[in-house]
């Protein structure tokens, strides 16, 4: 006879490490998590992605698994991530006119923000004492995390601290939109889309999804530009610093 | 379906090759992207395939960033360390470069190009 313990810990063993397993776990935690998020008003605090991401990471360290075997089976969902960046032009499409209007103001609004995002975060990393490796990865914190990782390496940084930064700032910005908008009178999903996908890059872009397409369009449209624009503009920005 | 899907795959796929080809600082499918785009506007309007996919994929675009997300756990011991001055940091930078980029694009199209109907 075996003991029902063991056969449990065996079973447990199994599905622990099956990609199965994590891909369930993340698919049900994140409808649970719209589904929650409906009923707590929308509230940006706890949007799906920030609830998500709080309820799984406890779950994993509660149940001891690390993220490699995690990643193991949440990468079919991480796949599609790279699909859908592809996608987004399809909304940019739809709305080429607005682009089209507002080329000029795009790419300086585009320039401004990509510069703020980087001298704002070196100010106060200078100004706290922050050393000089914290203070690189802390750089290109805006920007999409693929570019924002090779950034960091070439000026100084440590990649590794700088992808954990990226998704900080996504959240930072989902959280601050609404009220910042408010504050700020500001009203044209266009507007309000540009600014979320350039200072939140991805995060802001799922967050601009649900203000509408067109907001969605165009914060895909930031994510692109300042990611180039920052791959160009950040390595001449710290070396005219002089830091 | 299918023919929507590969349509994005080879989009995604040839963006891969040239950001490798040509040592691209951007990732594959932001190249992707902008092949799409110019697919789009070549053949002037998205094939029913396309948009069924994309619609699929970005109306769930933030279950999509999930599992990155929960990679934070990989990085709780570096940002620890200095966690004081990387809140404050990141907190101050994220505010102010949303509202530095919003007030811009929005002074900018007020008064330059929709004159027509800006808000409504």
């Amino acid at each position: 006879m075996t003991n029902p313990p063991a056969d449990l810990s065996s079973l447990w063993v199994y599905l622990a490490a099956s990609p199965l397993l994590s891909l369930t776990v993340t698919l049900v935690t994140f409808q649970c998590c719209v589904w929650l998020n409906k009923k707590l008003g929308k509230s940006a605090l706890f949007h799906p992605v920030l609830l998500s991401m709080a309820m799984l990471i406890t779950f994993l360290k509660v149940a001891n698994i690390s993220y490699d075997t995690y990643f193991k089976g949440a990468q079919f969902v991480h796949f599609l991530l790279g699909t859908a960046t592809v996608a987004l032009a399809i909304p940019l499409y739809h709305h080429l006119d607005w682009v089209k209007r507002m080329f000029f103001p795009i790419i300086i609004a585009c320039f401004t923000g990509a510069t703020t995002a980087a001298l704002s975060a070196i100010g106060v990393g200078v100004w706290m004492g922050a050393s000089r490796e914290t203070i690189m990865s802390l750089a290109p914190k805006s920007v999409t995390s693929p570019i924002a990782m090779g950034i960091s390496e070439k000026i100084g940084g440590l990649p590794a601290l700088t992808a954990g930064l990226v998704l900080i700032t996504g959240a930072i910005g989902c959280l601050i939109a609404a009220p910042l908008y408010r504050l700020l009178n500001i009203r044209h999903d266009s507007v309000k889309g540009f600014a979320l996908g350039l200072s939140a890059h991805g995060f802001g872009t799922a967050y601009a999804f649900d203000i509408s397409q067109l907001a969605g369009a165009f914060a895909g449209l930031a994510i692109g530009l300042t990611g180039i624009v920052s791959a160009f503009l950040l390595p001449l920005l710290i070396k005219s610093l002089g830091i | 379906m299918l023919l929507g899907i590969s349509i994005l795959l080879i989009c995604q796929l040839c963006g891969e090759v040239l950001v490798r080809l040509l040592n691209f600082p951007v990732p594959g499918p932001v190249v992707g992207m902008v092949l799409l785009l110019i697919v789009l506007i070549i053949k002037g309007s998205v094939p029913k395939s396309v948009q069924t996919v994309g619609d699929a994929l970005l109306n769930n675009i933030a279950l999509l960033y999930v599992p990155a997300g929960v990679g934070l756990m990989e990085h709780f011991k570096l940002i620890s360390k200095g966690w004081l001055v990387i809140s404050i940091a990141l907190v101050v930078s994220t505010i102010v470069t949303m509202a530095v980029t919003a007030i811009v694009l929005k002074f900018l199209t007020e008064h330059h190009v929709d004159k027509e109907k800006p808000y409504d």
